[in-house]
């Protein structure tokens, strides 16, 4: 449709192309002067590269959008009823986000806890050693319900399927 | 995509009521407007992809560096980071400017000019899926990243490797918390190498979070479908256009319109690919 003439619209798009090349090396410039690539032990601060990658990136999505797909042109109806919904997403972003740090959190304690804990109630003041003990969980249901407080039995599983991988896998 | 509605489009503002199906909502085409609902579907599906690779991202305690990850290059070049993804970026921004083009020759009623700009996008699109496919040969065929396999990881602890790996660490080569590394692939299995910690721990290079391999192939592999049926469909429309089917509608060559809102939509889903996945 537009409302641009053909010669205006062929400008346009010369203009997007160059517009969205030059926000997209930005963007790789802006990660590879951040991790220190450019200069030699320079780093940006983390929030101020993530802030600023995401801030160019949503900007180059409103260019894809309005300029390209010509939802400039649009009536504000339909530019609302397509756009307004992804406004749910935003929840959706925090809610999971926070999710995964409580997994994390969850399970750093269960790596600290002493794994003797889940044997015999006199070993439970005792320090795991480090080693893998990735077997010998087998067995622990019937231990837990006796003898663990009551949140091991749900974070304790949490840390299972944490382990990347156990060592015995490496060597297939 | 159904297109019958040209004849509507020309006395979008008949006399009878809009909730009789007399008129369009939003000055749109019925095949317009279903093509911008199916795009914010299709965007919360990849948004539930990237929602969740954050999510699983932030569950665990360390993640590989992605300018450690993806820093080959064709021709076996290496710690390059983020140049290669770079090209391919550009590759799809180009494909996405041709595709303007060709909708505005359609604009125009200009046939050869949108069989021209419509065939540079699917060059464009191909060259794309090319440079996908190389990508992932290096990581499964090269590296032996899988789906349920995951050799890059990352150190969490400052110390000093006990043995070498004949490609870049040597022994007595030292490192530091945060750096990546990745675990060779020969003689049949992962070979970890044996490293001394500062507090003097021996201890072995563990593979890194699984879930890494499954959430690339499947998110990069769900985007590189969108570019295949893409292709496709450009394919079929312009051999429509060359066809001349489009010209009895008179419409302005809104299929062209239509295939270019899809078009533009798989760019802007790799604009957030790559932020999330190469970038971030």
């Amino acid at each position: 449709m537009g409302h641009l003439s053909y010669e205006e619209g062929k400008k346009v798009v010369f203009k997007g192309l160059i517009l969205l090349g030059i926000v997209t090396l930005i963007e790789v410039f802006i990660a590879l002067l951040g991790k220190g690539y450019i200069i030699e032990g320079f780093h940006l601060p983390v929030w101020l590269m993530y802030l600023s990658m995401i801030g160019l990136s949503l900007y180059k999505a409103y260019f894809i959008v309005y300029e390209f797909m010509h939802m400039r042109y649009e009536v504000p109806g339909l530019v609302k009823s397509v756009l307004l919904p992804t406004l749910l997403l935003v929840w959706m972003i925090i809610a999971f986000f926070s999710e995964g740090n409580t997994w994390r959190n969850w399970r750093s304690k269960i790596n600290d806890r002493p794994i003797a804990a889940f044997s015999t109630p006199q070993d439970r003041t005792s320090h795991h050693n480090g080693e893998d003990h990735s077997d010998g969980h087998k067995s622990m249901p019937a231990v837990i319900d006796s003898v663990a407080p009551q949140d091991t039995a749900t974070s304790h599983q949490a840390a299972d399927t944490s382990h990347s991988e156990p060592k015995g896998e490496l060597h297939h | 995509m159904a297109t019958d509605h040209s004849a509507h489009i020309q006395d979008g503002h008949s006399a009878a009521p809009s909730w009789s199906g007399g008129s369009e909502p939003f000055k749109a085409s019925y095949g317009k407007l279903m093509m911008w609902y199916f795009l914010l579907s299709d965007a919360f599906t990849f948004s539930a992809f990237l929602v969740a690779y954050g999510t699983l991202r932030f569950s665990v305690p360390t993640w590989p560096v992605p300018d450690f990850v993806f820093s080959t290059l064709p021709g076996g070049i290496h710690h390059k980071p983020l140049i290669f993804v770079t090209i391919m970026t550009f590759v799809l921004i180009v494909s996405s400017v041709t595709m303007v083009r060709a909708v505005q020759e359609g604009h125009r009623e200009n046939k050869k000019g949108i069989v021209f700009w419509m065939l540079m996008t699917v060059l464009g699109g191909l060259a794309f899926l090319g440079c996908q496919a190389w990508e992932w040969t290096t990581l499964i065929k090269g590296e032996h990243m899988s789906i349920t396999r995951n050799p890059f990881g990352t150190h969490t602890e400052n110390g000093v490797y006990l043995e070498g790996d004949g490609h870049d660490i040597k022994e007595g080569d030292s490192f530091q918390a945060g750096q990546s590394y990745l675990i060779h692939f020969h003689d049949g299995h992962y070979q970890p190498l044996k490293y001394k910690t500062e507090n003097g721990d021996i201890k072995e290079q563990q593979m890194g979070p699984k879930a890494f391999g499954a959430l690339f192939f499947f998110i990069t592999g769900f985007h590189g479908f969108h570019v295949l049926s893409g292709v496709v469909f450009l394919l079929i429309i312009m051999l429509n256009v060359a066809s001349g089917l489009y010209v009895k509608r008179r419409n302005g060559y809104e299929m062209v319109e239509k295939i270019g809102l899809y078009w533009h939509f798989v760019d802007l889903v790799w604009v957030f690919v790559f932020l999330v996945f190469y970038l971030l």
